[in-house]
């Protein structure tokens, strides 16, 4: 038993963080979310230089080969930097999907050359849809994959300005066909997981973030001539969101840990980590607009770029809980 | 990262729970918190000792195994699942044997470690006093030089001592330089219980059971062999060990996760409804959750990192953890849930503790914001 990260991993996290921090800067985030495609310009091809598409592809296919335990750590800093390019859906989900089911799109999306965007399970939207190449899309317990130039796109826009929703109009065909419902059940089955875990690395990462921020501000904001952080409600606020969130972490990586090695709960470990990320995301959310006060209420304060991403992904928690429900109360826990 | 258990981890639990299945009595000892139940307790704990399950993670030479922390916290885990006993060493094994450890002199460890884990000589806790809660440097209790007898005299007040009225000896912090900076003027003293001039008066808990005392000093002598660390320095020779593996060791995982199984059982018996069926998942994964947490920590310990102002956050969370679990389960019991004998209500009871001692949660929370956050004082 060694609950710790390899050298390497973190080592490969701070290449990203890096880069992350340098191109993907709240102002370039905001700028995204005003922006036609809420896309960073640049920021996926400084990605695929580095690996981050095809992190789960194998090597032959021009991957790092790497797994879940890796890339758990990138995608909570895609969090802590409100990344707007839909870095789950495609690189946790649609791209692990594309390498078990052997497609020949596989390499161009993990190269990051083509950009893909990944229905997720059960899920009515696609994510990031208007500014992708290729579609990874589901039919009747099918999965197709579908050139951009086959749909038609419906918007129905996020409260989360960086998430694209469309509703997709498409014609499933057998040359659309990667997978038929005996080969891709199991496989979605998977894709559920991983999603849950994806999102729950990125919960962790923005609330990370949120409570950064609020520590920046609650020094620098002076009330009754002292700064309002040294009053102890103020403290004690912040110390619940990160208490909260230091506890949702190591789940997270547990779940990262059971995907990549297959573990039998590794089900249940996702939706633990998914829901306890959840609702720490949005704690450390309440907590950081109430020790803003009115200027984290206000459009102009950059705060609401992660607070929103927290609500758009932390809603189906309560779907999480009744999974872990279901595997105390029916099969003795696990 | 290796999330299984190595074969000798594997091993070494396998042994705790056939020893445990063996030896942990059918029926429940009376409560360790009365007199005649510590006497049963002190009993098991010379049991334990015997067949070096007491102090696992000590040297061999003191009665330990030399247990990694990660079989420290498997022991733990089995211990608890078997249902044993409360452990009324507990403070002179988790508190004062990391400082004895840390500080002590060879000669002291030799002299008092051994009766410790054998439970011949069980410890209290001297830390708050009457005027001196949250506000521990503002300790008062009074150590005097005394050239002539080669030690202290100590006088003063000391309160909240778990177990005090049963216990045979006290540690705790003294001021013995009136004059310096409230930090700075303390030493760490080991005081026996059973002397002149000490006067112990039992208080009893919320449940009624006298499981704290006020321990009363009038010029009580204590000779220089009994200082721990060095003079003056009490603080932090206190507090050192207060962010290390005592952070780690004051409440582990295992408690519970047997907590929180026994709460599914209590689920299942009572056709628990969905709003109460969710309150119990979201119990067993904070149990859960606290588990990683714990082994995650572990792992920076054993990577040679100090745990320091985390052991806040920790605290924090089991605490509260604790009193939602024991509420559920009152819930759970619904009318049956005030009978003083049900099997949760001591629990449910000792559970509202957890918030205040060892620091309050509001003192954590100082601590997390302050010393993790950076926040200004």
């Amino acid at each position: 038993m060694r609950f710790a990260f390899a050298p390497e991993t973190l080592q490969l996290r701070d290449a990203v963080r890096l880069v992350l921090a340098r191109e993907c800067t709240a102002a370039r985030v905001r700028a995204a979310w005003a922006s036609d495609d809420a896309r960073v310009p640049g920021l996926w091809t400084h990605l695929g230089t580095l690996g981050v598409p095809g992190m789960l592809a194998p090597v032959d296919d021009g991957g790092l080969g790497l797994t879940e335990v890796e890339l758990v750590l990138v995608l909570e800093d895609s969090g802590r930097y409100a990344v707007p390019e839909p870095v789950v859906d495609v690189v946790a989900v649609g791209v692990p999907l594309l390498r078990d089911a052997r497609s020949p799109a596989l390499r161009a999306v993990a190269s990051g050359e083509r950009i893909a965007a990944v229905q997720l399970p059960g899920a009515p939207f696609v994510v990031g849809a208007g500014a992708a190449h290729v579609l990874v899309l589901q039919h009747d317990g099918e999965v197709h994959v579908v050139d951009r130039s086959e749909v038609t796109l419906e918007a129905h826009p996020s409260v989360d300005g960086s998430r694209r929703l469309h509703r997709v109009r498409w014609s499933p065909s057998k040359a659309t066909r990667l997978l038929d419902g005996d080969e891709a059940t199991p496989l979605l089955a998977d894709a559920v997981d991983r999603a849950a875990v994806g999102f729950a690395a990125q919960l962790v990462g923005l609330a990370r973030a949120m409570i950064d921020r609020t520590v920046d501000y609650v020094k620098a904001r002076h009330q009754f001539g002292k700064p309002v952080g040294s009053f102890q409600a103020v403290k004690h606020h912040l110390a619940d969101a990160l208490v909260a969130v230091e506890m949702a972490a190591p789940s997270v990586y547990r779940a990262a840990w059971s995907l990549a090695h297959r573990a039998p709960g590794r089900a249940v470990h996702a939706s633990m980590a998914k829901a306890l990320a959840s609702d720490a995301a949005a704690l450390a959310a309440r907590k950081a607009l109430q020790c803003h006060g009115a200027i984290g209420y206000a459009y102009e304060n950059d705060l609401h770029l992660w607070m929103k991403r927290a609500w758009a992904l932390g809603a189906d928690a309560p779907w999480h809980r009744a999974r872990v429900e279901r595997a105390i109360f029916e099969d003795g826990g696990t | 990262m290796d999330l299984t258990y190595t074969p000798a981890e594997d091993a070494f639990r396998r042994e705790a729970r056939a020893w445990l299945e063996a030896n942990v009595p059918r029926e429940p000892l009376p409560s360790g918190d009365t007199a005649d139940g510590f006497a049963l307790h002190r009993v098991w704990e010379r049991r334990l000792f015997d067949a070096r399950w007491a102090v696992v993670s000590w040297p061999r030479e003191y009665g330990g195994r030399e247990a990694s922390l990660v079989e420290w916290l498997l022991f733990e885990e089995e211990y608890y699942a078997a249902g044993a006993p409360q452990r009324v060493a507990q403070n002179g094994i988790f508190l004062l044997a990391p400082t004895l450890f840390h500080f002590g002199t060879k000669e002291q460890q030799d002299r008092i470690l051994p009766r410790m884990a054998a439970g011949e000589e069980l410890w209290a806790q001297g830390w708050s006093e009457p005027n001196a809660g949250s506000d521990l440097a503002g300790i008062q209790g009074r150590a005097t030089r005394d050239d002539a007898g080669g030690g202290w005299r100590l006088s003063g007040q000391k309160a909240w001592c778990t177990r005090g009225a049963f216990c045979d000896s006290l540690f705790g912090l003294f001021r013995s330089d009136p004059a310096a900076e409230r930090h700075r003027g303390l030493t760490y003293f080991l005081v026996p219980l059973r002397t002149e001039g000490v006067t112990v008066r039992p208080v009893g808990r919320l449940d009624g059971d006298a499981g704290f005392a006020d321990v009363f000093l009038d010029d009580v002598f204590v000779p220089d062999r009994d200082v721990l660390g060095a003079v003056h320095d009490g603080w932090s020779v206190a507090m050192t060990t207060a962010s290390s593996e005592r952070g780690l060791t004051l409440r582990s995982p295992g408690r519970f996760l047997a907590a929180v199984r026994r709460l599914v059982e209590l689920a299942r018996a009572r056709d628990a409804d969905p709003v109460l069926r969710d309150a119990v998942v979201r119990a067993w994964m904070d149990a859960e959750a606290h588990r990683l947490y714990t082994l995650q920590t572990v792992a920076r310990l054993e990577g040679g990192k100090a745990l320091g102002a985390e052991a806040s956050v920790n605290k924090v969370f089991w605490s509260e953890m604790d009193v939602r679990l024991h509420e559920t389960a009152m819930c759970l019991l619904g009318p049956d849930a005030e009978l003083a004998a049900g099997p949760w209500t001591k629990g449910f009871q000792f559970a509202l503790a957890g918030p205040i001692y060892a620091g309050t949660n509001e003192i954590q929370r100082n601590v997390i914001a302050e010393r993790l956050l950076g926040l200004p004082r």
